[in-house]
């Protein structure tokens, strides 16, 4: 399994062996552990159900108690279900860590939520170039222009790009390079930036376009 | 950020000299070129600090054949082999940047009195 889960921590800059200066995010992965594999006999696929960041008791409802006390592993707050071909080499209750996953020069892929940006008109969403600061331009610097013709079609046609809500979607940033993994402090450094806040949950995997 | 904190302490140098803007400092580099490493001095005013903790740069102002040159280093580069500082001067000012405005005599900064 070559995927874990973890939590953005922040941006920050380290220097490589070579003294260039490298920007990179710094997520604290791990530890996972597997509570539930799943089995193409029983439940029509293969897949291995990895639980990460312990919650406290008073927040553990029934449902999750039963179901976290059949692993045997502690309740946790974010369940992430991976898909994989075969799923003997684990069993339940597994801890996975961040050094088991990744070593430094690796590629991965980032998967998060990205920041919500609101209602966001078409410069900042879709990249329009507004229009003229002058040339008799008056209160539509940042409109779309044009959105179709007139009678025919006498209508605009699905997909126009228009403002409208921006961000707080499934995001997923591809061949990011591992930079550094400290298996003490289950801290794994990628370079560049990932999807989200600072505390957003991360899906971290092997890149699966890696060129070699 | 106490998370951060930790990671950058590992690559932050601790041989780093007190020095701010208005001092003169001499930047031994270490350059490498073709294969082969030597050390290059940079020797001009501090006209500036910014930024924090492992981020944090300062620049160095020189005039090199009668046309100013300005160097941007990190204060933790490891290409920074070490850090003369070889003046303090006394300015009033974070940042100095003024000083690309004057020419000759008026570019002279006072030497702080201990």
């Amino acid at each position: 399994m070559k995927t874990i889960v973890g939590e953005k921590l922040g941006m920050t800059q380290v220097f490589t062996d070579d003294a260039r200066v490298v920007p990179v995010t710094v997520i604290k992965a791990g530890p996972v552990h597997i509570t539930q594999i799943k089995t193409p006999e029983r439940d029509g696929y293969a897949a291995v159900q990895i639980a990460f960041k312990e919650m406290k008791a008073k927040q553990v409802n029934r449902a999750q108690a039963g179901h976290f006390g059949m692993a045997g592993v502690a309740p946790a707050k974010h369940v992430v279900e991976v898909r994989i071909d075969d799923a003997s080499g684990f069993e339940v209750g597994q801890q996975v860590t961040v050094a088991d996953v990744f070593q430094p020069g690796q590629r991965a892929d980032v998967t998060g939520i990205s920041k919500g940006k609101g209602f966001a008109g078409v410069i900042k969403r879709h990249n329009f170039q507004g229009q003229g600061a002058s040339h008799g331009a008056h209160k539509i610097h940042r409109a779309p222009g044009s959105i179709g013709a007139c009678a025919t079609p006498a209508r605009v046609f699905k997909g126009k790009r228009l403002p409208g809500r921006m961000g707080g979607e499934k995001t997923t940033v591809m061949n990011l390079e591992v930079v550094a993994v400290d298996a003490e402090r289950n801290l794994l450094m990628v370079r560049g930036a990932v999807p989200g806040p600072k505390g957003a949950v991360l899906v971290i995997r092997e890149a699966v376009k890696a060129r070699a | 950020m106490n998370t951060l904190d930790h990671i950058e302490a590992a690559y932050l140098r601790d041989d780093v000299p007190d020095f701010g803007p208005g001092d003169t400092v001499r930047v031994h580099v270490r350059v490498v070129e073709g294969g082969r490493e030597r050390v290059q001095v940079f020797e001009g005013v501090v006209i500036g600090r910014s930024g924090g903790g492992l981020r944090e740069t300062f620049t160095v102002r020189k005039i090199s054949f009668g046309v100013g040159v300005e160097r941007i280093f990190p204060v933790h580069a490891p290409i920074i082999q070490t850090i003369e500082v070889t003046r303090r001067g006394d300015v009033r000012r974070a940042k100095l940047y003024f000083l690309r405005d004057r020419v000759g005599k008026a570019t002279r900064i006072k030497e702080k009195r201990t």
